[in-house]
């Protein structure tokens, strides 16, 4: 530690530090999440779930990361090199970048920049990207069909999603996640803001393609969407993108609404934790619930309900803010 | 506009109405079982192959090979023998086949069994790999099925004893004939006498 912040200057030491350990984070949270995922699905289905390998299946997903990591890495014979082999890849960028401005108590944070919302949201966008690379790339029907889903959807909840952000930042003045969770210190904004919080949501959900909103990979129509071609560890990339990017937008929207690392007893980083898990619970509920919409169900979803309402919430806050 | 935000609540509303019903599942007991390791009871009525029942006071089966279930089995599927061994006043299954992959389970030979030798067994995993696995050799099952319990096991005769005990009967048979024909013959000129 010494030796790294004589050579690189503290806020490089950091960053070194944070970033090893935001990987063993990213590798930890995928591997609880599927293991949840399934317990939690089993549950609501009258099941055990996974019981075999470990206490309770615990370490069920390690025994098949296991298996993925032997499998072959098929490369179908017209697909884009160049950029197949690229797609995984660039779907880790925006999700490794995230990571940086999260606060996950007040002074876990690798880098607090006064732009840190703004970071986020502009970064998970290059998800979008991602996808349509490898839906593109794959050279198959399914993938492309989903890659174009995956991008219209996405363009389409990226709107409400930043307008209802927009009302929070309104109270707060500030585009620091920091100063966001300072504000909550009395009131969490979930409490100010109850409309916000739940168009969030479904943003998320939308925005994470996860159930209603799994168009993108629907199983029983689009085989496996745009990952159709990927195999091995190429594809437990995806997956554990998926499960990452869950993770960042509970954790922006505990930030936002459920104040932070802030909470009675316990210290910042597990009451942070706590409600980012609460959060992420709250979607595998929905995953488990909702069946899935119709693609036409799901556009006009965003533009005729949740637009509107997210404009309406920032005016009302505005008009709020203007007159107290 | 009304019917916009009638659209929306009602929307809403369905959705947590939803979710209400899969919470209060998520939180009921698990009804599936860890199959290997726990099994479930069948139910009373469930009918598995026809087995042997064992008796309660001999601790062996009742059946006296009167072949009345192989000639009312409507896929002849029942091949059983038996003979009489000295000292038994009734006749004992030597070898009671059930070739179980045609059975139907009808339950015809459970019915019309005289001294009610057979019941269905609680037997589902009935899986094998060729179709000769599912060829029960019931007088086998019995010895298992009385071993798995602690009763003493059945002997199945030998084809050695069978045919001593045929050749014993056959000759205590010749015996009684002889017997009869000396009691005739004695009898017989009684008679002429009479004349």
């Amino acid at each position: 530690m010494n030796f790294l912040v004589q050579t690189l200057g503290t806020a490089g030491a950091t960053m070194v530090v944070g970033l090893i350990g935001v990987m063993a984070l990213v590798a930890v949270n995928a591997l609880f999440l599927i293991w949840m995922e399934r317990k939690v699905s089993a549950h609501m289905q009258l099941r055990p779930g996974p019981m075999e390998v470990g206490w309770h299946g615990a370490i069920q997903t390690i025994a098949d990361a296991l298996k993925l990591l032997g499998k072959e890495l098929i490369t179908p014979e017209e697909v884009d090199r160049p950029i197949f082999w690229l797609a995984p890849i660039v779907i880790f960028l925006p999700v490794l970048l995230s990571f940086l401005v999260i606060p996950f108590s007040a002074t876990w944070i690798i880098r607090d920049m006064n732009v840190g919302i703004v970071l986020i949201l502009a970064f998970s966008t290059l998800a979008v990207l991602s996808i349509l690379m490898a839906g593109w790339s794959s050279n198959n029907k399914y993938a492309v069909l989903g890659a174009i889903r995956s991008v219209a959807q996405n363009v389409a909840y990226e709107i409400p999603l930043l307008i209802t952000v927009m009302s929070v930042i309104l109270m707060v003045g500030s585009f620091k996640l920091t100063d966001i969770v300072a504000a909550q210190e009395r009131l969490w904004f979930v409490l100010v803001q109850p409309v916000a919080f739940i168009l969030y949501i479904i943003c998320a959900t939308a925005e994470t393609n996860r159930a209603p909103f799994d168009l993108p990979e629907a199983e029983s129509e689009l085989v496996a969407g745009f990952h159709t071609e990927y195999s091995g560890m190429r594809f437990a990339l995806f997956f554990l993108a998926e499960y990452t990017n869950m993770f960042i937008c509970s954790a922006l929207a505990a930030v936002l609404f459920l104040g932070g690392w802030h909470g009675p007893f316990l210290p910042g980083v597990v009451w942070f934790l706590i409600k980012v898990y609460a959060i992420i619970f709250l979607m595998m509920w929905f995953r488990w619930t909702f069946p899935r919409t119709r693609f036409d169900q799901l556009i006009t979803f965003a533009w005729k309900i949740l637009i509107p309402l997210a404009f309406a919430n920032l005016l009302i806050t505005a008009l709020v803010l203007k007159l107290r | 506009m009304i019917n916009y935000f009638k659209d929306v609540l009602g929307g809403f509303y369905s959705l947590l109405a939803g979710m209400a019903v899969t919470i209060r599942y998520f939180v009921k007991p698990i009804v599936t079982v860890q199959y290997p390791r726990h099994k479930i009871e069948m139910t009373p009525r469930y009918r598995g192959y026809p087995q042997l029942i064992i008796d309660p006071e001999t601790h062996t089966h009742r059946c006296i090979a009167c072949e009345m279930c192989s000639r009312i089995c409507p896929s002849q599927l029942i091949t059983l023998d038996g003979t009489k061994f000295p000292g038994e006043k009734q006749k004992r299954a030597t070898k009671y086949i059930h070739e179980h992959q045609y059975c139907s389970l009808c339950g015809l030979c459970t019915e019309v069994c005289p001294t009610d030798a057979l019941e269905y067994s609680k037997e589902y995993r009935l899986a094998g790999y060729r179709r000769e696995d599912a060829v029960i050799d019931h007088l086998v099952l019995l010895q298992h099925r009385q071993y798995a319990v602690g009763l003493p096991v059945t002997p199945i005769p030998t084809e050695a004893e069978i045919a001593a005990a045929i050749a014993e009967e056959a000759a205590a048979k010749e015996a009684k004939a002889k017997a009869a024909e000396k009691a005739k013959a004695k009898e017989a000129p009684a008679e002429e006498v009479k004349k």
